[in-house]
Order: C-alpha cells, then structure tokens, then sequence
C-alpha cells in the first residue's frame, strides 16, 4: 500500500472502500491510537468506488450506483510518520454516529446530515450547522428545517438563579457576525453554546463543478485574513494532481508569505488582548506594527493581505535583490518594535494576573475536540503541519515548534509571541539564502483547466490559526464532484466553548481574542 | 513605568499627517483605480472580458469599460490584454456617491462623484457609524479597523465607530450580505435613527464581489438599503476607505 504524505494525488480506483462498518471502525480505532481527522466528507455516490470492491460484497450491490447514495470520504493523518490515510464507504439515509466517543467528529457529522441528509444515528447534540441548503433531495432532518439562521435549541441550565444572555450576531466591535448564548449563575458561565452560519456564502456548493475563473478567489477570501494560508493549500492540492514542481525560489517566497501572514494576525492580536484588559501602550503600538507587517506583504505583491500571489506552481511576484534587502529591513525594524511592545506585558503585574488562569483547556480536552494550531500548543499539544506533514519548503528549511502547557490566555498569548520570534528569524535566514531562478513553474495550466479525472487530492498548511486542509474530488470529466475546505476554526470554535466554562463572563471578550476564530472559515 | 515610556521614546510618533501633509506610501505593486488607453479594442478580442472573474468589464462602442464595483483588482484582465490598454495606477481614491460614477471608461481621467450635500451638512465634524459586518472575509473589516489605530488615528476627523445603531449616524456594511445575515443587517439600519447614510465597503458590498450570483447572498447591500458611498477594492486600502470617508464628510474635496 502506497504512503500518502501532504499534498497527494490518490485516484479513486486505488482507493479502500470499505463497508459502513468498517470505515467508522477505521476512524473510530485510527482516532485512538493518536491520528487526527483532517476531513470527512460526502460527494454524490456515483462518484468514485472499486466495482470490484461492490461485487466483493463490501456493501449493497449497486448502492454506490444509486442516486439517493452518498459517498463518504474520511482523510486520517498520522502526525507521528507524517502519512495520510483516505478510505470511502456509501451511505444511504443513515449512520452511526461516533461523537459520543470522539467529540472531535461531532461537527462533521452535522455538517454531513446539513448537506446531504444523512442522519448520525445517536449524535449528542443534533443540529444545524450553517443553516445552509441541502445538496441532495430527501427529507428533512430538522422539523423546522430550512429555518431561519439561528432558529436552533439551544442548551439550558435550569434553575431558579440561573439566567441566559444571548450576544449578536452583530457584535459591538467591526467583527464578523455569529450568536453566543451563555447559561450564567451570576458572573459565572456554566456553559457558552455558540451558533454559527450568518456568513455562509456558499463556497464549497460553488465549487462543485470547478476549478473556474473564480476558483483562486474563492480560496483568498474563504477566510481573509488567511489569504495565504487557504491559497497555498489550495495550490499544493493543483501542483500534486498536476505533478508541478515549484522552483526553490517560489518555494521560499510562498514560505515568507506565509510567514508574513502569521506574524501580522499575531502582533496584532496581541495588541487586542492588551486592550481587552485595559492596557493601552501594547495595544497602540501593536495595532500599528500589525500594519507594517502587512505592508511588507504588500511591498510582495501590492494588496497587504497578498491576494494574487500564490499561485499554482509558485508565485505570480518575484523579489527582485532591492526589494528583498528592503522587506528585511523592515522586518528586522517591525521585529525590534514589536518585541518592545510585547516584551511589556510579561513585564506588567496587572496584565498577568488578567492573562493567568484564565480561560484554561486541558490537553485531554483539546485532544478530544481536535483542537488545532496554536490554541493546542498553548495547551501542551506538539503538532504543527509544517513539521508533521512537511510540504514545499517545510521540508527543506524546517521551522521550530514551541509549545506551552497551561492552556489558559496566558499560553496563548505567550505562544503567539514565540510564533512571531520564530517566523521572523525563519524568514530574515531564508531570505538570506534565497535561491537564483524562476518562481513559478513554467508548465502552470490555466486555473480554469479541468483537473485529471476520477483523483482524490488531500492537502494541509499549518495557517496562522493552524492545520488548514483542502480536499478536492474530480469526477469522470475531471471537473469537482466536492471541494471540502476545513479551516481551523471549525475545530477551535468548540475549544473556545469548552474555555469558559466556570469562567466570568466578564472574560469573554479577552478569552475569544485569545483564540480569535474565524467566522467566514467557519460558514464558507 | 519605565519600560513603558522607554518603548513609547523607541516607537516614537506614528500618526500620519495626511490630510493637512503628504500621502502616507503605497506600494510599489499597489493596483489602485484602473486606467483603460483611449485607443479602439481590436474586433472580436474580448480577452480581458474572459479573463475577469467576476464580470466587471464590458464593451461600450467596441471599447472595454471597467466596473470599479465588481473588480477584484487581481489584474487579470491588464495580463489578459494584447494591446496593454489596461493598467492599475496608484491612484487611491476610488470612492463614489453613485454606482454609476464606478464605472471607468477609456481616456477618463476624473474622480467619481463624491459630494453627498446630506452628509456635508450634518456630519461634517461628528460621523458616528456602525459597522456590520455581513459576509465579509476578515479583509475589509480589518482594513476598516486599522483606522482606528495610532497611524491613522480616525478620531481626529470625529469619526469613530460605535457599538449601538442607536447611538450612530449611519452604518458601514461590509461582506455580499448572505440570506443568513439579511435581517440582522435591516434590522440595524432600521433602529439607525434618521437622517442616515449608509456606506458600502469592498466589492462583495457593492455587487457580491466573488461571491456574486451565488442564492446563498443578496449580491452585496445596495439591493437592500439605498447607498450613500460606495467604495470598491478587495478589500480596498485604509487610504482608499479614510479617502471616502473624509469626501463623504467634506474634510477634502
């Protein structure tokens, strides 16, 4: 059996199709021994399948013929050998659900039953989870289903001094829109549910029948602040169906990019967690230093959040010698601004004692929510895609992963400061080295071309939130049967949940900056 | 104590002095309003129509016009052209009180119209707005935010963004305005006292952006709510959104 890594082109005749049965079965026993669930997701069952596995008796003869079928596709990865292990089955209206034993499933299943209309016999906690339209006829699974966004029960802690508050989706600041609802004793949050789904946009159902003109658009403001990151997997999942090798230079540049991208969210973030608690010189200093960091990315490519510059089989900008002594001069200026800014707040008594203890996961917690990207790390949790799954530069010029172990604001905090320290030493030393050459491979198909026919492609970036994984299934006319995109916010958003519980609800705002999800990755 | 005011000595002052000094910098790459040559199209070409994603471009007179609203300025059309008729220039303001001022024509040179007589009368020193954020990526709402910061320092205008639609004098919307977030997004214009103004920020407010045609979103806010400024870009930058407000209020022409 083939070793699938990061960004692979499998076809679907070589892939394991499995029985209902045996494919939880694999999820269920992969989940235990350590492997994560990058994605889980359904395609028209005409799509795909080994007739010889449907003649061997694995399921219904001809179930995956039939139209009122669907084809699940589940992608494991082992972060301990860096391999991916994809297999399918085909369901009907139903299967068991195996969140009660691996919460981390739970919303999978959910967005499974939304789409496609099968039902996870046994969920825990059933209901919508974008209040988006179905992609296949049948029944409704909800009562009041399509409802209104936000018509959902929601949990409840009786009690005659227990009471509810119920916040947005508009929210008081310029931020995106999503409803929270905290069962409350006092100041004391016994439980926060929050409810998504006001930004749904319909990404994935529009890239069905994909890649088009608007492909790379879509992935550039799937989230926004994550252009990079969403872009690149995208592009990695072009070049492995397409064999493209992106010339060193582009590979670096895509690094930088990437880079660039994590160190801007984090200053600025951590300047927003000063404000949150009132201390104002970090939050004014690293509001603006966020920006020069955008900049630099502008200074790349002209839009500070790099649209328009990856691209598939490298980079559509290349940096001449002056440009690049130039963004290094600059980085190493926002770098020594911003370690001054940030250095105050481990310095500040009154800051730490707001940051410490407060908000706290537990590392079984975030293993059995899947919690990914910093918000883990911050937890004792080591993984990081870029060394777990190295793809493109990561495996050249690997990068450092620091890890904290409190999992409270403060290891957030501090994990995003270690992150800028690491992602700005990574990127002055390999501009320092930058490869001669092209930055784009030359043979790039237009990105409207029809993909190779009947493949599955599975690729991961560790984003400035974390794992980002796309995955992407082409029929018979090479064209998207399913292009499945898990930003990581769909798992982290639980995390935030589990985050406050016992905690004031005056801690709110410092505890959501800390994590600072994302609503339109979430929604697509 | 002391740190903080050796940090603050450091940082020094950040504040840019435009309007009253020079332009803060762009960059170099910078695709800002775009400019079409005033020579006519060859027959039957047509590239850069098929290379737009989102059809901004069309033929007026055998001639390619350029809707600032739908464009994503991705600068696929400027490749796409045999002739090099299109080009991004640096110009930053790209602000309009009309829809119809968006559209960029060959050979034309003049800013959209930006005078909006209500808001000059009314807002000219205090413009308190609500932003509501309705399928937007991240990108314009944090561009519209950085306003806030010591660099732009909005306040200085007497602009600021305030946390109750009752306590503001209009609404910024972001975003293609999903089904999902449409009755949130009336219900806060409702409860907007009058006189208001509304201002759309981004090519998914103005017309859906990438987004638009999709039955998941309303094609951006101006179906829903009359517009006063429109103000296009993906996302477009701080300059280009502090340019459209300071018009909007009468602080520059």
């Amino acid at each position: 059996m083939t070793d699938w890594r990061n960004a692979c082109a499998i076809p679907l005749a070589g892939l394991a199709d499995l029985s209902v049965w045996d494919f939880q079965d694999c999820v269920s026993v992969g989940l235990m021994k350590g492997a994560q669930l990058l994605a889980l997701f359904g395609v028209p069952a005409r799509v795909g399948g080994r007739q010889d596995a449907v003649a061997g008796g694995h399921q219904d003869a001809g179930a995956s013929e039939d139209p009122d079928c669907v084809r699940l596709f589940a992608v494991l990865g082992h972060p301990g050998n860096g391999t991916l292990e994809p297999f399918s089955t085909v369901v009907k209206d139903s299967f068991l659900s195996l969140a009660p034993i691996h919460p981390q499933v739970q919303l999978f299943e959910r967005e499974l039953a939304e789409k496609w209309r099968v039902k996870p016999q046994g969920h825990p906690w059933f209901k919508p989870v974008r209040f988006e339209r179905p992609s296949r006829d049948g029944a409704d699974l909800w009562e009041a289903h399509p409802a209104a966004c936000g018509t959902a029960d929601f949990f409840r802690v009786g009690g005659e001094e227990v009471h509810e508050v119920a916040v947005g989706p508009v929210h008081a600041g310029i931020i995106e829109p999503g409803h929270f609802r905290f069962q409350c004793h006092g100041e004391t949050v016994y439980h926060l549910e929050i409810l998504l789904g006001y930004q749904h946009r319909g990404i994935e159902r529009a890239l069905t029948g994909g890649p088009g003109p608007r492909t790379l658009h879509f992935m550039e403001t799937a989230a926004g602040d994550t252009t990079i990151g969403h872009a690149t997997a995208h592009c990695q999942l072009a070049e492995a169906v397409f064999g493209l090798a992106v010339p060193p230079r582009g590979r670096v540049l895509r690094g930088v990019a990437l880079e660039l991208e994590r160190m801007a969210n984090h200053i600025g973030d951590l300047g927003a967690l000063a404000g949150d608690v009132g201390f104002l010189p970090t939050q004014a200093f690293c509001g603006r230093i966020r920006g020069d960091v955008l900049n630099l990315t502008a200074r790349l490519c002209g839009n500070r959040f790099g649209r328009g510059l990856v691209r598939p089989g490298g980079v559509a900008f290349d940096a001449e010698p002056a440009r690049v002594r130039e963004v290094v001069r600059l980085l190493e200026q926002a770098l020594a601004d911003a370690t001054g800014a940030i250095d105050l707040l481990w310095e500040s008594g009154s800051v730490l004692a707001r940051f410490e203890g407060t908000g706290p996961v537990s590392a079984e917690t975030a293993t059995r929510i899947g919690l990914v990207g910093p918000a883990a790390r911050a937890c004792g949790l080591s993984q990081d895609v870029r060394r777990d799954y190295p793809c493109g530069i990561w495996a050249d010029a690997p990068i450092e992963v620091p890890t904290l172990s409190t999992g409270d604001v403060f290891a957030r905090a501090r994990i995003r400061w270690e992150e800028i320290r690491v992602s700005a030493e990574w990127i002055l030393a390999n501009l320092a080295d930058l490869p001669d050459g092209a930055v784009r491979a030359p043979d790039a198909p237009p990105t409207a071309a029809p993909w190779p026919a009947d493949t599955l492609a599975v690729s991961l970036t560790e984003g400035w939130r974390g794992r980002i994984c796309h995955a992407a299934v082409t029929g018979p006319d090479g064209r998207f049967a399913a292009y499945k995109i898990v930003d990581p916010s769909f798992f982290n958003w639980f995390g935030l949940a589990q985050a406050l519980r016992d905690q004031e609800i005056s801690d709110f705002p410092l505890c959501n900056k800390s994590f600072n999800l994302s609503y339109c990755g979430f929604d697509l | 104590m002391s740190g903080i005011l050796k940090t603050r000595l450091q940082q020094g002052h950040r504040t840019f002095t435009w309007p009253d000094g020079p332009l803060p910098p762009l960059p170099d790459r910078f695709r800002g309003r775009p400019s079409l040559g005033d020579a006519a199209c060859p027959e039957n070409c047509g590239k850069c129509l098929g290379a737009c994603p989102t059809g901004a471009l069309h033929l007026e007179d055998g001639k390619a016009a350029l809707d600032t609203g739908r464009c994503l300025f991705c600068g696929a059309c400027a490749t796409a052209c045999p002739a090099l008729r299109i080009t991004f220039t640096a110009e930053h303001r790209l602000a309009s009180a009309t829809r119809e001022g968006l559209v960029v024509r060959p050979g034309d040179e003049d800013l959209p119209p930006r005078k909006v007589a209500l808001a000059r009368k009314l807002f000219s020193r205090s413009l308190k707005l609500r932003e509501v954020s309705a399928g937007g990526c991240n990108a314009c709402e944090a561009d519209t935010n950085v306003l806030g910061t010591l660099a732009w320092d909005l306040g200085r205008f007497g602009i600021s963004f305030v946390a109750s639609p009752r306590h503001a004098d209009g609404i910024l919307v972001t975003g293609p305005v999903p089904e999902n977030m449409r009755l949130a997004l009336l219900k806060t214009w409702e409860a907007v006292p009058a006189p208001k103004v509304c201002i759309v920020v981004g090519a998914c407010a103005i017309s859906g952006g990438p987004f638009a045609g999709h039955g998941e979103v309303h094609d951006g806010a101006a179906g829903l709510i009359p517009v006063d400024l429109f103000i296009p870009g993906c996302p477009p930058h701080p300059l280009t959104i502090l340019d459209g407000l300071l018009a909007l209020i009468g602080r520059i022409d």
